[in-house]
């Protein structure tokens, strides 16, 4: 299915917020991020006010205690360096429950975060899942919230003690002298002003880098990957010179991105340098300008001024790598919220939702219309009743629309005009476990998950135990496949399954269908050709998964059609004919005629 | 030589210092430059301090003491300042570029020679390697390997301002020195305490986050059976359970992270007082000058952070090791297909194929095939047919030249196919494999893999695999970009835009192993007529007589299309001859194709 969506039915993006909004957006979905936040702020004060307090203690005694009016003094040095061991270790314990409450509310919340977008993309209707790659899906629940974690916990507080670092220590250069404040203010106005250019920048080249890390792997992979294929067709050459032109691409993006932030990352010291010199330069002018008044700087005044300085310096550099980390985090957090932000369309009705009766079901389709977004219509105004406990083929050429009904009859994409009936209720009015346990799909390639047989078969009944696994074997005529098996039930089946044969995977969904037990049993017939013997033995394990239920199988094959009691049959969109394979062999001309005539066909002699 | 993971060998620092030399040799010139902008850096970050002193001792003091002070005296003061701090600002800027160019270089040259090495290497090495592994030799492996270089720059300047710093404190005071020394093994040992700590939490959460990946991929991918089941709750438990692991054990290593963070800041802090309390005694004693204990104290300050750089680098090192190593073991692999010299005949006819008692095996692993015989005539069509893991695969390999027999040969029109010149083969043969590849590259570009077609032909060949419709039907037709292993792409899609890759180059022999399972039989059908009757007409290629085809197939009506069927079973030929030969007389082979149409209904 390759039809063009319109944006509101993909997988949201994000991209959208802004910086703010991804952040206030970010902490309504982890309420633990913020959870006791006035606490840790209140540490990260006395952490600030001790990263400026420490450094001027030390300074003070080293000036007062060795170079004061009266030469060293002992016990000056003894007590001054008391205070600032206190100091220290107040700074430190504040520093240390700061950071350790901050990972804590950090790593609840975005545990809550990727948790509540897993279940999420769960959520989603199937068409939603299938417009984003599953590899983009999972790093949106893994690598891109650990990013994020990363910086808050990193970036994100220190970001927050930098600034109140800079703050206090403006503060105290205000009390020493208001003018050199202002000064050094201004010495870092570019700075501050060309935040906005960088940023923008910053974010735009490291966009592009990742974008072009991603082409590049993708390049990386296809002498893998397509081994076979590049080999066989001699294209060595063509493959390597892609491969190389991604690979420059790559190192040239990210060394440009590189290049910013190092730029970026030196205009700190150079302001530094030159709000020194103002200092020193406009010491000496206030100095001089007030000199008689008594309200003049002193030497140590101005020395002790050009040391806050660099206890302005050190935040401001560490703020600017801060924010180049910042892209990067949110853009991630953007990504993360872009999917709990895609509308979840097929809604539970929730504690009203209708509980259908055990036992064979009865379904209506009236009047059913449905479009993929932003196309034409699937399914055309189709209307037909299956009485319960009835096999029924959907037949059609590919394209008609027939896989469509599955879809529908299953409830993994809603219709767009009509009504779908279970049992004479309309299926969205049906609560989600119900209609879960009353109605199984059987899909044309039997998902395996990386467990023993039993663990998959699970997923039918989570309660089964292997005794009973065994038995809806046997029940199957499954018996001797699975005693066959190296370890049984225990086998284990690899990664999607892969230790097994794809027939011998369907066997498995097979199995799961018959635990789950349903009332209606719907089948996606599996198109890829499989070993015969296999073959067989699928047949008779389906005829006996159908038997007391009523079935709907979309088949690809006649010989199914040909055993079902009914056939509907399929023509772009519209039901074109219905009633036993007999009878509609028998209609000259028709669509199922034509059908089963190039079938026969294709049997050969 | 077994290539697969030998005995794991620790990673020690000299291995990681080997390494790193390594990417020093190939990138000496940038290295040098980001260490000299390291050391520069470090020099200026000293002499800041010296412009300070000189300030106030030439400006300061006097422009107090006096009263005045000339305009000179200002600009020298902003001129040394304003210097001091561009060429600082060149330094970083130098260190940091220099680091992420060299970082990024050798992540370049190490990803093209693993792309070189897999593209030369034969499909039998392919096989032995699980392709998950491969794709991480060439990415992460890559990555963890040049990963030290990112604070090796800083490291080196580390080092010389150390050197310098602490020369210089010794030729001030000894013990004074002596004392603020004392710093640098407490920073090294609270480094390496919180290392033992940390690092196993580390590792732990690694592999947390590796386990958490894969339960959200299968989850994702079983997407519609655990929609259709109900399965959402216990799929998110499931995810949440590990993710919750996951939180714990980062907070742990948070809580050890926040313990010894102000350790560390504190010490340069603690050591200076301590050079203090000593520094009072010897000046009140006279044996050192105020200016002394400042001067050493201010060193301690710009050193004892920066020393923080070296756990930086050597805590990247046991990753680099090991990520070097599997690199390696790509780079070092060996085994090449041979070519020899001959040409192929510029005929156009349909190829003649003689297999002559083929035999091939794993490397130390069972036979596949077994003194496998048979011809294929040119214009002829052969269908292989078996149970699975009859060999089928294995022989379109041998067909194909992707691996060579061990015993017996394939000739074509009397040449041993590993005779021919490099490319040859390809020119003549094509192989439509099993699973279809699909390159991150426009439809165009997926047919013709570079080769110089006409769009024309390229239509043609699109239609004869039946997948012109749904390609007039993408954005932008033959322009349309297929994204990573054609993604947007059904099976059946996929594999018809496969076939028309083979079809594009009229190829005298045609290869198909089982190349439409995933299409629906009907269009399976309309292929394989179009095929047959474009083979034995001739527009196939243009004019040129009837191409040769190999056919791997299950379904009974490919198999009815051949002229002649050979039964493989066991990686041995059971018999060969016509379909209806083989349904008289050969019992197994009957039992085999008639199990399709004769279910046993029970």
């Amino acid at each position: 299915m390759t039809a063009i969506l319109e944006p509101e039915t993909r997988v949201g993006s994000g991209e959208d917020l802004g910086a703010i909004e991804t952040i206030r957006r970010g902490i309504k979905h982890s309420p633990e991020l913020v959870e006791g936040i006035r606490g840790t702020m209140a540490l990260a004060v006395l952490a600030s006010v001790g990263q400026v307090v420490v450094p001027v203690v030390v300074q003070q005694t080293l000036d007062n205690g060795l170079s004061g009016t009266g030469g060293p003094d002992l016990g000056y040095v003894l007590r001054a360096g008391l205070i600032a061991l206190v100091a220290i270790a107040v700074t430190g314990w504040a520093s240390f429950m700061m950071t350790s409450r901050l990972f804590t509310a950090a790593e609840r919340g975005l545990s809550t975060l990727r948790t509540k977008a897993f279940r999420h993309v769960h959520d989603l209707p199937m068409l939603t899942q299938s417009t984003e790659h599953r590899g983009a899906l999972v790093s949106r629940v893994t690598s891109d919230v650990d990013q994020v974690s990363q910086f808050i916990v990193f970036g994100g507080l220190l970001f927050i003690v930098s600034i109140g670092q800079m703050l206090i220590a403006t503060v105290v250069m205000v009390v020493y002298s208001w003018q050199l404040a202002i000064l050094v203010w201004l010495c870092f106005g570019p700075l501050f002003l060309s935040l906005r250019f960088f940023q923008r920048k910053l974010s735009a080249a490291y966009t592009l880098s990742r974008r072009q890390v991603a082409k590049m792997l993708s390049a990386v992979s296809e002498p893998v990957v397509g081994a076979a294929v590049v080999k066989a067709y001699a294209v060595e050459d063509r493959t390597q010179e892609r491969i190389d032109r991604e690979i420059h691409a790559t190192s040239a993006a990210q060394i440009k991105a590189q290049a910013y932030t190092s730029v970026f990352f030196s205009l700190g010291g150079l302001s530094g340098g030159l709000a020194n010199a103002g200092v020193i330069v406009g010491g000496v002018s206030l100095a001089l300008a007030y000199r008689g008044t008594g309200g003049e700087l002193s030497v140590g005044e101005i020395l002790a001024f050009a040391f806050l300085v660099t206890l302005f310096v050190g935040p401001v550099q560490m703020g600017t790598q801060i924010l180049t980390d910042a892209q990067n985090a949110i853009a991630s957090w953007r990504r993360t919220i872009g999917i709990l932000d895609t509308p979840a369309d097929l809604v539970d009705p929730g504690p009203s939702g209708v509980v259908l009766p055990r036992g064979p079901l009865s379904i209506e389709f009236d009047a059913v219309t449905f479009a993929y977004p932003g196309g034409r219509p699937v399914l055309h105004d189709i209307s037909f009743e299956i009485a319960p406990g009835r096999r029924v083929a959907v037949v059609g050429e590919t394209g008609s629309g027939k896989s469509t009904i599955a879809k529908l009859l299953t409830r993994v994409m809603d219709i767009t005009h009509g009504q779908v009936r279970l049992d004479g209720v309309d299926v969205r009015e049906v609560g989600n476990v119900s209609l879960r346990t009353s109605v199984v799909l059987v899909p044309q390639e039997g998902f395996l998950f990386d467990s023993t047989l039993a663990e998959n078969v699970r997923y039918g009944r989570l309660s089964a135990t292997d005794e009973e696994i065994v038995e809806a074997a046997r029940v199957l005529g499954l018996g001797d496949w699975l005693a066959g098996l190296p370890d049984g039930v225990r086998t284990n089946v690899g990664q999607r399954g892969e230790s097994l044969s794809a027939g011998e995977r369907q066997l498995v969904a097979l199995l799961r269908a018959q635990l789950a037990d349903p009332d209606l049993l719907v089948l996606d017939e599996a198109t890829s050709a499989v070993d015969p013997r296999l073959e067989m033995r699928i047949n008779r394990a389906l005829e006996r998964l159908m038997s007391g239920r009523t079935s709907v199988t979309i088949a690809h094959r006649l010989s199914t059609a040909e055993a079902a009691d009914e056939v509907l049959v399929i023509d772009a969109g519209r039901l074109a004919q219905r009633g036993p394979h007999a009878d509609l062999v028998a209609q000259a001309g028709s669509t199922y005629a034509r059908l089963h005539s190039s079938w026969v066909a294709q049997q050969g002699s | 030589m077994s290539d697969e993971d030998p005995t794991p060998q620790r990673a020690t620092t000299t291995d990681g210092f080997k390494v790193l030399g390594v990417a020093i040799r190939r990138e000496w010139a940038v290295f040098t430059l980001s260490a000299l902008g390291s050391a520069l850096f470090g020099a200026l970050t000293v002499a800041d301090a010296w412009v300070l002193g000189w300030s106030t001792d030439h400006v300061l003091v006097p422009a107090l003491r006096d009263g005045e002070i000339g305009a000179g005296w200002l600009w020298a003061v902003v001129g040394l300042f304003v210097g001091v701090a561009i060429l600082r600002a060149v330094g970083v800027v130098a260190r940091r570029l220099g680091a992420g160019v060299m970082q990024y270089r050798m992540q370049a040259h190490s990803r093209r020679a693993v792309t070189r090495q897999y593209l030369a290497l034969p499909l039998a090495w392919h096989h032995r390697h699980p392709t998950g592994q491969l794709l991480s030799n060439a990415n992460s492996d890559v990555e963890a390997s040049w990963a030290p270089i990112a604070p090796l720059p800083m490291a080196v300047g580390t080092l010389a301002m150390m050197v310098i710093a602490i020369g210089q404190m010794f030729w001030t005071d000894v013990v004074l020195a002596s004392v603020a020394i004392l710093v640098f093994p407490a920073v090294v040992v609270a480094n390496l305490v919180f290392q033992h700590f940390s690092s196993p939490l580390m590792t732990r959460a690694q592999q947390l986050r590796a386990e958490l990946s894969g339960i959200a991929h299968e989850s994702f991918d079983g997407a519609l059976v655990v929609k259709t089941l109900g399965r959402e709750p216990e799929e998110t438990t499931r995810f949440r359970d590990k993710a919750q692991e996951l939180r714990d054990v980062n907070i742990r290593a948070g809580r050890i992270r926040a313990a010894f963070d102000p350790i560390l800041a504190s010490l340069p802090n603690v050591g200076v007082l301590a050079v203090l309390a000593v520094g009072v005694g010897r000046v009140s004693s006279g044996a050192a000058a105020p200016g002394d204990v400042v001067q050493i104290a201010f060193l301690l300050t710009i050193v004892a952070f920066p020393i923080r750089s070296f756990g930086w680098l050597l805590g990247e090192f046991p990753r680099s090791v090991v990520g070097y190593r599997r690199v390696q073991r790509v780079l070092n692999a060996t085994g090449r297909l041979t070519y020899g010299k001959a040409r192929t005949s510029r005929e156009t006819t349909g190829a003649r194929l003689r297999v002559d008692g083929i035999s091939y095996a794993y490397a130390d692993g069972p036979t596949l095939l077994d003194g496998v015989d048979f011809e294929v005539e040119p214009g002829r069509t052969v269908a292989i047919v078996g149970e699975t893991a009859s060999g089928k695969s294995t022989l379109t390999m041998l067909l194909a030249r992707l691996v060579d027999p061990e015993k017996g040969r394939i000739t074509l029109d009397g040449t041993d196919l590993r005779d021919l010149d490099a490319g040859e083969w390809a020119r003549v043969a094509a192989l439509v494999p099993q699973t279809a590849f699909v390159f991150d590259d426009s439809v165009r570009g997926n047919v013709t893999l570079g080769a110089d077609v006409t769009d024309d032909e390229v239509w043609s060949a699109l239609k004869a695999a039946q997948a012109d419709g749904f390609v007039t039907a993408l954005p932008n037709g033959l322009d349309t970009t297929l994204g990573e292993r054609g993604a947007s792409l059904s099976g059946g899609q996929r594999q018809r835009l496969a076939l028309a890759r083979a079809l594009v180059r009229r190829p005298r022999l045609l290869i198909l192993d089982d190349a439409t399972s995933a299409v629906d039989p009907e269009v399976e059908q309309r292929i394989l007529a179009a095929l047959r009757s474009s083979a034995s007409s001739g527009e196939l290629r243009d004019g040129a007589n009837d191409t040769s085809l190999v056919v791997v197939a299950y379904r009974k009506a490919t198999i009815a299309l051949a002229d002649e069927v050979v039964h493989l079973e066991g990686g041995r030929v059971l018999d060969r001859g016509t379909h209806t030969e083989l349904l008289a007389r050969d019992e197994s082979y009957a039992r085999l194709v008639n199990a399709y149409e004769t279910p046993e209904v029970v």
